[in-house]
């Protein structure tokens, strides 16, 4: 692995590209469900920054997700215009996972027991949203509703002007914007040192600590841009759905955003982003016919990638196409070399 | 008086319910260093086994007792020698293949079941207790845990199997010097294991309906119940789930139970941070 591909690097051109085409898209797709995989896709860089660079992987992803997502119904009631709350809905899954990420990070905690707190965090935050049904709950003027979860609250407007609401292609334009948002911001931080560091934690921790660098901090600062971003995920996909239920801390949740990042490709920011389209795509489809049930499929396929493709997809197919390269150039380079040596004696 | 007599055998009831639903999952953690989130699709599929079978005209005693054991752990036999043993020693990849193999046992259920509940009724009785009427069927399935456990413990204290049992706890290399293959130890481990959560599935039946979901209602207890016992299967099970089943029974008899079931999990998170190692870990070590 040489320097540039520990981080990866910013292809300007691809970027480009992908945001000319998604620019273009509203031309021929339906926005509505293009809309819904961008911030799938969202919500997969997210976790695919903290598991795929960090290596630190959270059993509970979907604690943050579902926590942007109610953050923002909630203070959207309340408030009424949707600039505050959006901003809530990034800061406040930050903060809680700062706290979380802080007590488990400087009390050496990792791997399974990681694994653990995460999803026992997910599970209080599901069992708690679902009992809440009744008067008795309520957060200022929202009514957190149990089950039924929240309906109703204000969409996404133009910051300022509360009368101009957002949705349809302008919508569809706020989840390419956030996308593309993140994902300059991640490359940003993973081209400073603070990258690198992340990496390095994640190959030798031990190294790292012994180096002089601060291992917990580094670590929780990860895990709360990580959930803030998951956290924008939610609050987007809060005003996609127009309403917020407790399946948005699900098991389920949780384990479909794993098995994107997984099959997308870890140590990747595109892996997670082309794994959760992909699959999203596919399990809106599933969802439309009863033959088949989407969990079986689902389950299939993450066993079969743990199992057989351990890196995922991407990354499998750009050592495939490096080596491929590499063949072409030391055979072309070979060819030079011949050509050079025969020339005096022609 | 009455009062307190219903209180502790609640609180006897969810310990022995907790200590049930996690003696497989604690078998196959302590030894082998693998956890198993298919663990609650197997308990599940012990409770369908169950189901079936008394559908099908067999005793509910047999059904739950013989056949769901043998069903599940041969289960077990077949998905640990397809998954699990190409990825011993890698912890993270198992919890994530154990995890599609369980919605891939969702899938299957649904898929077989349908999503509608079944059930069978209880085959013992309620009675009174003082003005309280009880459930009769929660004293069999604390009588089944408690021999559940002694069974297990005598096993692993006096036979030969359990000696090996001890030595995979220390680790495969001592399994080896004792004159056995660890693969083949490991193998028979899972199975064990299997069989034991097709158990509790089965005893649990009768108390639950069951939907083809019901796996997640076991999984995160069984999980943190194991996870904070420690590596000593029996010891570390048995101390996590009475100080679980103490919290969520007094918090839900104070409260409602989704409090008490939250009370739980926090505790969960503050006795992890404390003892990353479990409560086995630290107090008893070297136990089983």
């Amino acid at each position: 692995m040489n320097e540039w591909r520990a981080t990866g690097s910013m292809q300007w051109g691809w970027f480009l590209l992908a945001l000319a085409l998604l620019v273009l898209l509203p031309l021929g797709f339906d926005t509505h469900t293009m809309s819904l995989l961008l911030i799938w896709a969202l919500f997969a860089m997210s976790l695919g920054l903290l598991w795929g660079y960090a290596g630190l992987l959270s059993f509970g992803h979907a604690a943050w997700f579902g926590l942007g997502a109610y953050t923002y119904a909630i203070a959207a009631v309340n408030i009424g215009e949707s600039t505050v709350p959006l901003l809530l809905a990034i800061l406040v899954p930050a903060a809680g996972a700062a706290i979380v990420g802080a007590m488990m990070f400087y009390g050496r905690i990792s791997d399974v027991y990681m694994g653990v707190i995460t999803l026992v965090v997910t599970l209080i935050l599901f069992n708690f949203m679902s009992a809440t049904a009744g008067d008795a709950y309520r957060i200022g003027d929202a009514r957190l509703g149990g089950f039924n979860g929240i309906p109703g609250f204000p969409i996404l407007n133009v910051p300022g002007m509360p009368e101009v609401s957002l949705f349809g292609v302008p919508m569809y334009y706020v989840c390419v914007a956030a996308l593309l948002g993140c994902y300059l911001l991640a490359r940003w931080l993973l081209a400073r040192s603070f990258g690198r560091i992340l990496v390095g934690i994640r190959e030798n921790e031990a190294r790292c600590e012994l180096m002089g660098y601060n291992v917990p901090a580094c670590k929780t600062a990860v895990f709360a841009i990580s959930a803030a971003m998951a956290g924008l995920a939610g609050c987007l996909f809060a005003n996609w759905a127009e309403i917020v239920t407790p399946g948005v801390f699900s098991l389920r949740q949780t384990a479909e955003v794993i098995i994107w990042v997984l099959v997308g490709g870890l140590g990747t920011l595109l892996g997670p982003v082309l794994g959760a389209m992909a699959l999203g795509a596919v399990k809106l489809y599933l969802g439309e016919q009863t033959v088949i049930d989407n969990s079986l499929v689902l389950g299939l396929l993450l066993i079969f990638v743990v199992l057989g493709m351990r890196r995922g997809a991407l990354p499998t197919l750009q050592g495939w196409w490096d080596s491929r390269r590499r063949r072409l150039s030391l055979a072309q380079g070979a060819r030079r070399r011949l050509g050079a040596s025969s020339e005096p004696t022609a | 008086m009455d009062y307190a007599g219903v209180v502790a055998l609640e609180i006897l009831y969810m310990i022995a319910f907790l200590a049930l639903i996690s003696a497989g999952l604690a078998i196959v953690f302590g030894m082998m260093r693998v956890i198993n989130l298919a663990h609650g699709e197997f308990v599940m599929l012990g409770g369908y086994t169950t189901i079936a079978c008394v559908k099908a005209g067999v005793d509910v005693y047999l059904a739950m007792l013989v056949i769901a054991p043998l069903v599940v752990g041969a289960m077990g036999l077949v998905v640990e020698r397809l998954i699990i043993r190409w990825l011993y020693g890698r912890i993270i990849d198992t919890m994530l293949a154990t995890w599609g193999l369980s919605l891939l046992l969702v899938g299957l259920v649904t898929l077989i079941f349908g999503t509608s509940a079944v059930s069978v009724p209880a085959p013992i009785p309620g009675y009174q207790l003082g003005s309280y009427q009880m459930g009769g069927y929660n004293l069999f399935i604390i009588g089944i845990t408690v021999l559940l456990l002694v069974f297990m413990w005598a096993v692993l204290r006096f036979t030969r199997a359990g000696l090996i049992a001890r030595g995979a706890m220390q680790g495969p290399e001592v399994v080896a010097a004792l004159g056995y293959d660890p693969g083949k130890v490991y193998m028979i481990t899972f199975t064990v294991g299997a069989a034991l959560s097709g158990l509790a599935g089965g005893v649990l039946a009768p108390l639950t309906g069951l939907l083809p979901s019901s796996g997640g209602a076991y999984i995160a207890k069984a999980f943190i119940t194991v996870i904070t016992g420690g590596a000593a299967a029996i010891l570390g099970t048995l101390s996590s789930a009475a100080i679980f089943g103490v919290i969520n029974q007094l918090v839900s008899f104070a409260s409602t139970p989704v409090i008490g079931e939250i009370a739980m999990l926090a505790l969960a998170i503050v006795l992890l941070r404390l003892m990353p190692q479990g409560i086995s870990g630290r107090f008893f070590r070297g136990g089983t």
